[in-house]
């Protein structure tokens, strides 16, 4: 023993270690003879004496050799002691080694853990918040149960800590403590909901990522802060991007419903093409209500579109499953360009995204044919990267491409990697099937490839001939030729029983080959393979019972090699055959049928991606990646029926927001419904936004629409004021629609739909009493909806839009108040959505508005481009009534001063096209100063102003200076009147004054709105006579596609966009922003290259300016 | 999410791990050893493995293993992608990753992985953040350090970490302030055998060095900005500026980054700066093939390529080959049967050329496929697809800083069948 320590003391050498040595050796000695360990503990003492020494370098030196151990996986955890007792050091690298260390061991010593507990709350409200936060850390990382109270405690105080990391870090501890104890779930979802609310992007990621593992079904949690979530998103770092999409995705699928109805609707119309023109009226009306996109959905989409451009591959793929899991179909599109940037990645992100196009290209063939060429495989791919980029490939194929697609695969037959040109094989098997036109050519050139040199090849070829041919069975008795004389090279025994089974399924056709085939196989079959032993035997049974003449001494030569053959199988299978062919006095009735048991019509296999089915996983998830079920996977749910109620998204000040505030209000039931039946308004009236928004509503069936809401307005005209007979007729057919249309839902619904209607004539009725001028007869037909629009049109005539508003919203509370007095008396039959959905359909009967209340997201161009605007406002509900979101174009700049005549002061002007926010009646301007001087220019204010009459203006705040070279921009608002008078002012530094004046174009002087096509005609049958100007525009017909004509209007004025039924015609809406009449634009089509132009507004002289305006640019090349 | 982390090198030793649970067993990288014998190829181990109780994410890069163990659902890009974060973070710390430097350097790799990740969640991975935190080592520093005795470890929470900028660093000092932009292209091209392109795309990067006092604010704008398709950026660049004016707006990190890779788009001509004239031929009788390849300029707009180099790999019945070069130097080697022939410079007056035979296995049948020729080269000042950059501006500072911007076009995957 002692001679073994004397010779571990020699290799450390040195004096120190000698003594430490003998030291040693007394420990050593009880625990036994074993080298090996003395050697570690001697080690050990060493690093004990540094630790214990007055250095910091000493320690330091011991710790960071420690480190080195753990990283190796040597096992340090006797050295606890000593470790521990340094975790009060003042030296902050040596504090962080031992926090590493006590990560990795407290586990194992709790007890000596206890030791470091009181310097982590001590550290916890040090000054530093960096200190703070990896006191947290660590003391959270001790997975020590006795601690939990502490760790509950200090996440707590933590989580209400000011430095943003610190919460971090509260989010991470929130998981480490769930995972050490469950119990503690309730207290820590507490924290959770308060960590949610944090506004800060630090936090948002890592208390989502608990959410997700503590408590991903409180999905009540998100409500109040998916807003915020969404809006934040940008800005959230990248990773914290992904757990949060990913999260989103799931909460979007189980609160909103499906942006892919349309669909469905479409089949419907379709079904119901021969019904009576009443009847498809009313249907079409009931498809386009149940979708509208609920905006918090669209700000979701809008919002994750910038993402795309994110380098990091997590996010991209974070966004691209979102997109594919809830956006309408018709926007999935633009993520295929993003993933197939991904490819140009490392090998392991590429692997990942190709099973996800996989995936997606088999649903969606024409997302990803434009790339066609990006998934051509190269010689150096990996392996796997080539078969997955075959399988796209093959997902892809088609008509047109097939021929492209069947010369590359030549070059991919011939490759070296021959695992690889055997896949291709495959693939070309396939396309032969999916596509008849070329299912010769591949059949021909798989049989040039039975005579390649490499048998994997042959081989895999003659399986995939095997498939082709069975799937067309005739006449290819050459090719089974061919093959039968390929038994006596080939070896590969899934080949040689494809063979077989060919000839077996076949031999009536080749009668004189079949049983000389037979013949050799039965020489060979001790040496062949299972799997061909079997197929030999059914190749006997075949012909047995088709040729018994010459092969019946074969077959049963056959069956006796095969009665003691080794395997079961074959005994097994052998007796079957026997049994089922050879008639003795044992055999039943079933031999009888044995030739069409042995030669039935088999149906040809179904050569299927093995993609197909993955697409019930997530995409992007480890459970897709796997095709398994992960731990911890959290399905995708469905979408919901029906939207649950999505005025639990609204934060609180939003709820304060004045203007949907009645002033009675006591419950805290009334805002919810509120929202609601609001946004069913907006469904209303943007009924056909849906079709514009998604390409894949077929232009057939918005004509449909169009025409038929023009039938129903007609119809109501005439039918205006006749009784209340013919009114419960069509209330009774409908509800009988209804039936039919909504499978789901349950039969008391019938009951419902009875109830529904008394309650609309008594809503109604009280609406009357409450309006003035709502027309007398009311009464049943307010379920009519044409009658409901003809009423309108009276409204709107006499008072102006604002005013409209104010009442609209009085009368709105009121039937809100009957309305919630109803339902509770409903309550107890009903669920609450189906219930809240029908009054809902009725307060949009009856206070159906001129335009939207709402804010609609625009829906045509490029959303993510106004998303920053939209996104702030939308967390206000969209206050700004009936003025949408501009339609994005370029800023055009004036020059407002030249930095000639400025002395070196350059200013430049433009309109923002955004509210203004000094005054409703103000044009939004924004003055970009530059200073291009090399001094500093100080105090630059406005000066004095000469305005024309009535004109007003906000000037912005006096700038006290401006560095050389900066610049700066600043706001201001004017209020023009209507007019496009220039305002002229002057523009003031600490030394000069220069004059200078800005003329606003026509166009800048409108704020867009938004309103349904019928509205807009409405408007514009009342803005006749003398409020209308027209024009004929003549231009190419390439001017006149429906983007051209988007983009020059929109570029010369502020117009929102009205969707349109019919594609001739397109149409706009703004306000004039002083005294917000209304503006509308047609632009209608004509035959030839010729459009009319025609533009309706009360305000006669700006109309005509804008038409002047309009005319050049839209007829100019 | 991350539970482990072990990195393994080429040999099968685990040289390294790290846990941020509690502590997964070493035995579990059994099944990742067991998926490497399988795959016979590094390249072609599976990046996802399922075991019975975890799952293992595994990135392959310089000739090292990172295989991080999971043990519930987690979208398996956010691990590779971070775990080829770790990987470029090593190689901005040391220079190179290799398994010697991670050796040696196994406390400042503890110390910044435990940065990275706080109970497998990402914590830190700017390289600017991390850099502040722990200090990268360099040789000065050690012998700083151990004469004072301060330590690799910042005791403040980085400013950044806190800041709207969480890339940049606040007190930055230089005395020369300089901007380097170098716009690479690479050229991705598929060429048939007879030399027509099947596929050919651009996809180009804008790598960035930029070393400035303060917080600059920098805006980039092109002369030609419509070409570039598809863009990704560095997080630092104001999405909507791009999208609104087409220019780059940034407050840049300090220090080395990629501020943009994009992708122009395949309907653009790809102009193909080089071609191959090949004539490699089996004979099915004799032990003897022929081989012979001419690079040559096609459409190189007036500049030089330089640093050609010819790879190719030769079928498995290619027993040797004697070439003569008419420039430059060639290898073979028998075991790999990789062919590698360094050109160097393209002389258009004296075409570079490599001519001789190959000897076959004797008694083997000729191979189907002739190999392919993959091409690596380099043309110096030319952004292949066009692209200029107009002008750079800072705003935020006073000084003049030094700019200047490199144009240079790469040979990306670009491989001629023959």
């Amino acid at each position: 023993m002692s001679s073994n320590s004397f010779a571990y003391n020699e290799q450390s050498g040195g004096g120190e270690a000698t003594e430490l040595g003998q030291e040693a050796t007394s420990t050593i000695s009880p625990s036994g003879a074993f080298g090996l360990f003395s050697s570690d503990l001697k080690k050990n003492e060493d690093l004990k004496q540094m630790l214990e020494s007055n250095k910091d370098s000493a320690k330091l030196d011991a710790m960071k050799r420690i480190v080195g151990m753990i990283a190796k996986g040597k096992n340090a955890s006797e050295l606890f002691p000593a470790v521990v007792k340094n975790v009060a050091s003042k030296n902050i690298e040596i504090k962080k080694l031992v926090y590493v260390y006590l990560v990795r061991y407290a586990e194992e010593q709790q007890d000596l853990a206890l030791l470091s507990i009181s310097t982590f709350q001590r550290a916890l409200k040090d000054p530093n918040q960096l200190i703070r936060a990896s006191a947290l850390r660590v003391l959270s990382s001790i997975r020590v149960p006795i601690i939990v109270p502490i760790m509950m405690l200090a996440i707590k105080e933590a989580s209400a800590d000011l430095s943003p990391y610190v919460r971090k870090n509260a989010a991470h501890a929130i998981q480490k403590l769930y995972s050490l104890d469950p119990e503690q779930k309730e207290m820590l979802i507490e924290v959770i909901e308060k960590l949610l609310k944090d506004k800060s992007t630090l936090v948002a990621g890592s208390v989502v990522m608990a959410f997700e593992e503590v408590c991903p079904d409180r999905i009540d949690l998100i409500h109040k802060n998916y807003r915020k979530l969404c809006n934040l998103l940008v800005d959230v770092e990248e990773w914290g991007q992904v757990v949060i999409i990913h999260m989103l995705t799931r909460y979007a699928r189980t609160q909103f419903v499906s942006p892919w109805k349309e669909d469905d609707g479409l089949e419907d119309n379709e079904k119901n093409f021969y019904e009576s023109d009443d009847e498809q009226k009313e249907k079409t009306d009931q498809r386009k209500k149940p979708y509208t996109m609920d905006p918090d959905h669209r700000l979701l989409i809008r919002n994750t579109k910038p993402l795309l451009q994110s380098r990091n591959a997590a996010v991209v793929m974070a966004v691209a499953q979102l997109y594919w899991h809830i956006s309408p179909k018709s926007e999935v599109g633009i993520i295929s360009k993003s993933l197939v940037r991904l490819l140009r990645s490392n090998r392991e992100v590429q692997y990942i995204v190709l099973q996800n196009i996989a995936t997606m290209s088999i649903q969606r063939k024409g997302m990803f044919e434009p790339y066609l060429k990006s998934f051509y495989v190269r010689s150096t791919d990996p392996t796997m990267i080539k078969t997955l980029k075959l399988e796209i490939l093959t997902n892809l194929a088609n008509e047109a491409n097939i021929s492209t697609l069947l010369r590359e695969f030549q070059t991919y037959v011939k490759s070296q990697d021959k695992q690889f040109a055997a896949a291709t094989i495959q693939t070309i098997g396939r396309c032969a099937t999916n596509i008849s036109e070329v299912t010769d050519t591949c059949l021909n050139g798989l049989v040039c490839l039975l005579s390649n040199r490499d048998e994997i090849v042959v081989a895999e070829s003659v399986v995939v001939i095997k498939k082709l041919l069975q799937m067309q069975p005739a006449q290819h008795g050459e090719i089974i030729k061919h093959m039968a004389k390929l038994l006596d090279s080939i070896t590969v025994p899934v080949a040689r029983a494809s063979i077989l089974w060919l000839i077996g399924e076949n031999c009536e056709r080749v009668p004189k080959i079949a049983p000389d085939v037979l013949r050799k196989m039965a020489k060979s079959f001790t040496s062949e393979d299972d799997l061909v032993k079997l197929q030999i035997l059914n190749l006997g049974a075949k012909l047995y019972l088709t040729n018994s003449r010459q092969t019946k001494l074969l077959t049963q030569y056959i069956l006796n090699l095969g009665k003691y053959d080794q395997n079961y199988d074959i005994r097994d299978r052998t007796r079957f055959i026997r049994q089922l062919i050879v008639p003795n006095e044992k055999s039943g009735a079933l031999s009888k049928y044995a030739k069409k048991i042995f030669l039935a019509q088999k149906p040809a296999p179904l050569l299927e991606s093995p993609f197909k089915d993955r697409d019930h996983f997530q995409l992007g998830t480890l459970s897709h990646t796997l095709n398994t079920k992960a731990t911890g996977y959290l399905e995708l749910s469905n979408w919901p029926e029906v939207a649950p109620d999505p005025s639990v998204r609204n934060v609180e000040v939003i709820e304060l927001a004045k203007e949907w505030t009645p002033a009675g209000k006591a419950k805290k039931e009334n805002p919810a419904k509120k929202f609601y039946s609001e946004s069913e308004e907006e469904e209303d009236s943007s009924d056909s936004s849906s079709d514009s928004e998604s390409e894949s509503g077929s232009a057939s069936g918005e004509q449909d629409e169009g025409d038929s809401s023009d039938d129903s307005s007609e119809e109501s005209s005439s039918e205006h004021g006749s009784d209340s007979e013919s009114a419960s007729e069509v209330g009774d057919k409908r509800t009988a629609k209804r039936n039919s249309k909504s499978k789901g839902k349950s039969d008391s619904e019938d009951g419902e739909k009875e109830n529904e209607k008394s309650k609309t004539s008594d809503s109604s009725s009280a609406d009357s009493s409450s309006e003035e001028e709502s027309s007398s007869d009311s009464e049943s037909e307010s379920e009519s909806e044409s009658e409901s629009e003809s009423r309108k049109v009276t409204k709107s005539s006499m008072l102006p839009v604002m005013a409209l508003f104010v009442r609209e919203r009085g009368s709105k509370r009121k039937s809100q108040i009957i309305l919630s007095k109803e339902k509770e008396k409903k309550k107890t039959k009903q669920d609450r959505n189906p219930l809240t959905k029908d009054v809902s359909l009725l307060d949009l009967d009856d206070f159906n508005p001129v335009s939207t209340p709402v804010a609609l997201p625009t829906p045509a161009l490029s959303p993510s481009l106004i998303a920053d605007l939209e996104g702030l406002n939308l967390s206000a509900s969209s206050s700004v009534i009936s003025v949408s979101t501009p339609v994005f174009v370029p800023v055009k700049t004036h020059v407002l001063l030249h930095r000639m005549s400025g002395r070196g002061l350059a200013a430049h002007y433009f309109f923002p096209r955004q509210p203004c926010i000094f005054g409703d009646k103000m044009v939004s301007v924004q003055i970009t100063l530059n200073n291009t001087t090399d001094r500093k220019i100080e105090n630059i204010h406005i000066g004095g102003k000469k305005l024309p009459m009535g004109m007003q203006m906000h000037v912005f705040n006096p700038i006290e200076s401006l560095e050389p070279e900066g610049s700066i921009t600043v706001s201001m608002g004017i209020d023009f009147c209507d007019s496009t008078q220039t305002a002229s002012f002057q523009l003031c530094t600490k030394d000069d004054c220069f004059s200078v004046n800005i003329q606003p174009p026509v166009g800048e002087l409108l704020l867009p709105v938004a309103m349904s096509e019928k509205d807009f005609k409405k408007e514009q049958g009342m803005l006749t006579g003398m409020n209308e100007t027209s024009t004929v525009i003549i231009a190419a017909p390439q001017n006149f596609t429906p983007s051209v004509i988007l983009q020059k209007v929109v570029n010369v004025a502020n117009v929102g966009v009205v969707p349109s039924g019919q594609d001739n015609i397109h149409r706009f809406a703004a306000k004039t922003v002083h005294s917000g009449s209304l503006m509308l634009v047609t632009v209608e089509l004509k035959e030839g290259s010729t459009a009319q132009l025609i533009i309706n507004t009360e305000r006669t002289v700006i109309g005509s300016v804008l038409l002047r305006e309009l005319k050049p640019v839209l007829s100019q090349g | 999410m991350i539970h482990s982390l072990f990195l393994i090198n080429s040999s099968g030793d685990i040289f390294l791990e790290k846990h941020w649970k509690s502590v997964v067993s070493r035995s579990v990288c059994d099944y990742f050893f067991e998926a490497q014998e399988r795959a016979t190829e590094a390249e072609n181990v599976p990046p996802v493995i399922p075991t019975p109780h975890h799952y293992l994410l595994s990135v392959y890069r310089h000739k090292i293993f990172f295989v991080a163990v999971i043990q519930t659902e987690v979208p398996p890009l956010f691990v590779i992608e971070f775990l080829h974060r770790v990987v470029d973070t090593f190689q901005d710390y040391f220079g190179v990753c290799s398994e010697p430097v991670i050796k040696d350097n196994v406390v400042v790799v503890y110390e910044v992985l435990e940065e990275m990740l706080d109970n497998g969640f990402p914590l830190a991975t700017e390289s600017n953040i991390l850099k502040e935190l722990i200090k990268p080592p360099t040789i000065l520093r050690t012998v700083v350090n151990t004469i004072t005795g301060s330590t690799n470890v910042g005791d403040q929470l980085p400013t950044g970490q806190l800041s709207v900028v969480p890339w940049r660093r606040t007190g930055v000092k230089y005395t020369n302030n300089e901007a380097y932009f170098d716009v690479i292209e690479e050229i991705d091209a598929i060429i048939d055998k007879s030399g027509s392109t099947i596929t050919a795309e651009i996809q180009g990067v804008i790598d960035a060095c930029v070393k400035l006092t303060g917080m600059p604010d920098l805006t980039l704008s092109f002369m030609n900005p419509r070409l570039l398709d598809d863009v990704s950026f560095h997080p630092c660049v104001r999405f909507k500026r791009w999208e609104s004016e087409r220019i780059l707006s940034f407050i840049p990190p300090d220090g080395n980054f990629r501020l943009l890779s994009y992708h122009v788009s395949a309907q653009n001509l790809v102009a193909i700066p080089v071609y191959v004239k090949h004539n490699i031929s089996f004979r099915d009788s004799s032990s003897l093939g022929r081989f012979e390849i001419t690079v040559g300029p096609k459409q190189t707009m007036g500049k030089t390529i330089e640093g050609v180099i010819v790879t190719s790999q030769m079928p498995k019945g290619v027993l040797n080959m004697s070439l003569t070069p008419s420039q430059g130097t060639h290898t073979f080697d028998p075991v790999t049967k990789m062919l590698s022939w360094d050109v160097g410079k393209i002389n258009p007056q004296k075409l570079p050329s490599l001519k001789g035979t190959m000897s076959l296995q004797a008694g083997a049948s000729k191979p189907d496929e002739n190999p392919t020729i993959n091409l690596q080269f380099k043309i110096q000042q030319l952004a292949i697809s066009g692209l200029k950059v107009n002008r750079l501006d800072m705003y935020g500072e006073k000084y003049k800083p030094f700019k200047g911007i490199k144009y240079m076009t790469k040979a990306g995957k670009f491989q001629v069948r023959t």
